[in-house]
């Protein structure tokens, strides 16, 4: 064939190329003997149409829009809107938090995304004692509903799309969120947002799980069959790579173990009775942008290649959008550095071009000043302003997967499948994620990339700017943001006069229905959603909750 | 004779669960020939300090990425002169603000590393403080 012949004459005349520039390196040597990406993939000098030969266009890119959505889930992209600019926020108390989200409307952000507090995040009301310290410190303090009116005080749930990160309690804050709507006059089904609700990398990399993992799994199924009935436009489940990503996994491994729990959240779902296409269309995803600019882009275009495969293969998925990845991205929090801060600007700018590059739905960009405290309110500005200037100066929002047919990249998205598709056959083997979590295979896999690019690193192999490399001797002081150290005292009173006023009786026979629910098999969103109708706290439902699933206990290794 | 192997105690206080900095820093403590026990997350200070004192330690390490680390450390530092284990080198890191360092060395932290530090200079900061502490506690 012509395009045979095409290739192996250039084979030749790249092998006589490679052997000229072989007699040259004595001479001339290369920076280092051997190129490879920040995970470790092997990068040659010089790649070719001999690199994607094999590259049937029609299987495995196809049109933006078309599976398997290696270009992206639609067919026009940025070219009809751009990707929703959310910066993850909240701090401190629910008035606190709802000044930050009308500041970020006002700067132009086009998403909410919600920060908790770790107390809210593990199911404790701010008075309980080991929210000692920690109420209102990253992220919002959240108690009961009257906390959740505050936080959404002046800003219409029926038209702002929202995120929130909370995973073990996603239950709980789902339904305060919808309650809260209600109270605006909004209807459920108008509703636009994201839980997290991903507890499988809580056990492997982040650490806000409550429950053991069986459990756990019933409240998300259960979400998910609640949602597709009463909040359809809702995503009930963000399956999240990033948090992997910043413990020290390889691009390779966020792919692989993120889609490895998706597999098991699907697999879940099913085993509960749900159809696929009732709720897939509803998962989504997050994933980390890190610092190789060609790696992140190919990672983007691998994962959502290798899930739209997965749910037409081995789900079964008739539903075009059962197999579209939609993703959400943030920058790599890992990367940035105490040291010189202003650098994180630009680390922050090519990690954002790289999520756009590689198709993202909605972004969060980090301030630069993450590496030492909570945002600022100028260093928040700035970051969202490098969204806005790749969205509106750089021109790569124009056309829709610009990087498409680069030699390197396509050959890049095809390793990154492949390596990744290894990774989940031997997770499957070991009973899939949750057996390869409680085995601490997956944790395992991570603590040692993690050691290896820390020993990496300071044996300058790898060089991070200001760091081991460029250093400077006086670090000039930053100003940081201080969270008000009487938040907590601020959250007693509020749950004091909550449970004051609430009738108690009405509070009660929530609880204990609650209780009997998961007791049994109904599904939990019901009770839920009565319970903190009637002002029950988070920290009731979780402990009803934790009554009757008993709590997870990991095993600690380094 | 051998010598004895310093005894490390590796710490989560709070509810934060960012632990890549303590297992890089645990692991890198065992790979220098120190005993290192290593807590897992949210531990009470109440529970970092009995299980420093059943492990009887040189050492102990306390990671904070939250913030809590202005009432976790000194509530810790507390509960470690109630037991009089002054001969313990306590240091820290994870997000600590540079303003906030002043005031932890007073309430007995010895050592705060930030974001960056290698772990090198940290088993150097061990190896060369725990005799000194030792000595200081006794004298």
């Amino acid at each position: 064939m012509a395009q045979d012949s095409k290739t192996s004459k250039l084979r030749e005349t790249l092998e006589s190329w490679d052997k000229k520039v072989q007699s040259k390196l004595d001479k001339h040597p290369e920076r280092k003997q051997e190129f490879e990406t920040i995970s470790g993939l092997p990068v040659k000098r010089l790649y070719t149409p001999v690199d994607t030969e094999d590259l049937d266009y029609g299987q495995e890119l196809a049109f933006p829009g078309e599976y398997p959505y290696t270009r992206g889930v639609q067919p026009t992209m940025y070219r009809g809107r751009f990707w929703t600019m959310r910066q993850y926020a909240g701090f401190a108390s629910a008035e606190e938090s709802n000044k930050r989200y009308k500041f970020l409307l006002d700067q132009g952000q086009t998403g909410l995304s919600v920060a908790f507090d770790l107390p809210t995040q593990i199911g404790y009301d701010s008075d309980h004692e080991l929210a000692l310290g920690e109420v209102g410190k990253v992220g919002v303090a959240i108690d009961s509903l009257l906390d959740m009116e505050t936080l959404f005080n002046g800003i219409p749930l029926d038209k702002v799309s929202t995120s929130m990160t909370i995973n073990a309690p996603a239950s709980v804050l789902l339904a305060f969120y919808i309650a809260v709507a209600e109270k605006q006059g909004a209807k459920p089904d108008q509703l636009r947002g994201t839980i997290q609700n991903d507890v499988l990398k809580e056990y492997s990399s982040r650490g806000t799980y409550i429950y053991p993992p069986r459990p756990s799994m019933r409240i998300i199924t259960d979400i998910f069959a609640y949602c597709s009935k009463e909040v359809p436009q809702w995503n009930t489940i963000s399956i999240s790579g990033y948090h992997m990503r910043e413990a020290g996994c390889t691009a390779v491994q966020e792919v692989a173990f993120t889609l490895a729990n998706g597999i098991a959240y699907v697999d879940a779902a099913v085993k509960a009775g749900l159809a696929v296409d009732d709720f897939a269309p509803r998962l989504s995803f997050f994933f980390n942008s890190h610092l190789d600019f060609l790696e992140e882009i190919a990672k983007y275009r691998a994962a959502r290649r290798l899930w739209a495969r997965i749910m037409k293969e081995r789900f079964g998925a008739k539903d075009s959008r059962s197999m579209m990845m939609r993703f959400h991205t943030q920058t790599a929090g890992c990367t940035l550095t105490a040291q010189q801060p202003f650098n994180n600007v630009v680390r922050v700018a090519f990690q954002a071009l790289a999520a756009v590059l590689g198709g993202t739905q909605s972004l969060h960009t980090n301030s630069m000043d993450e590496a030492l405290s909570l945002p600022t309110e100028q260093a928040v500005q700035v970051a969202l302003r490098t969204q806005q200037i790749v969205a509106y100066e750089s021109g790569v929002a124009e056309t829709v997967d610009p990087l498409a047919g680069s030699y390197y990249i396509e050959n890049l998205t095809n390793e990154i499948e492949k390596q990744a598709r290894e990774y989940i056959e031997k997770i499957d083997e070991m009973g899939g994620s949750p057996s390869a979590i409680e085995n601490g295979f997956i944790q395992r896999e991570i603590q040692k990339s993690a050691y290896d690019y820390q020993m990496a690193v300071e044996k300058g192999q790898r060089v991070v700017v200001g760091i081991n490399k460029f250093k400077v001797a006086d670090e000039p002081p930053t100003s940081i943001l201080r969270v008000d150290p009487t938040v907590r005292e601020l959250q007693i009173e509020k749950i004091n006069k909550v449970k004051a006023e609430r009738s108690a009786s009405e509070v009660q026979a929530s609880l204990a229905a609650l209780k009997k629910a998961a007791e049994g098999d109904e599904n939990l969103m019901i009770p839920i959603v009565n319970a903190v109708r009637v002002y029950a706290t988070l920290g009731e439902i979780c402990d009803v909750l934790r009554g009757v699933f008993g709590e997870y206990k990991p095993s600690t290794f380094f | 004779m051998a010598e004895k192997k310093i005894r490390v105690l590796t710490a989560k206080p709070g509810l934060d669960g960012h632990d890549r900095g303590v297992k890089i820093v645990s692991a890198a403590l065992r790979d220098a020939g120190m005993e290192v026990v290593y807590t897992g997350l949210r531990q009470t200070p109440q529970q970092i300090v009995s299980a420093a004192l059943q492990e009887a330690v040189d050492v102990i390490g306390l990671s904070v990425l939250s913030g809590a680390h202005d009432y976790l450390f000194p509530r810790i530092m507390e509960l470690l002169k109630e037991q009089k284990m002054n001969e313990v080198l306590v240091i820290a890191g994870g997000i600590i603000p540079d303003e906030d360092i002043p005031h932890l060395t007073e309430v007995g932290i010895d050592k705060v590393f930030g974001p960056g530090t290698y772990t090198t200079e940290i088993i150097k900061y061990i190896v060369e403080n725990v005799p000194l502490k030792k000595a200081g506690a006794s004298a």
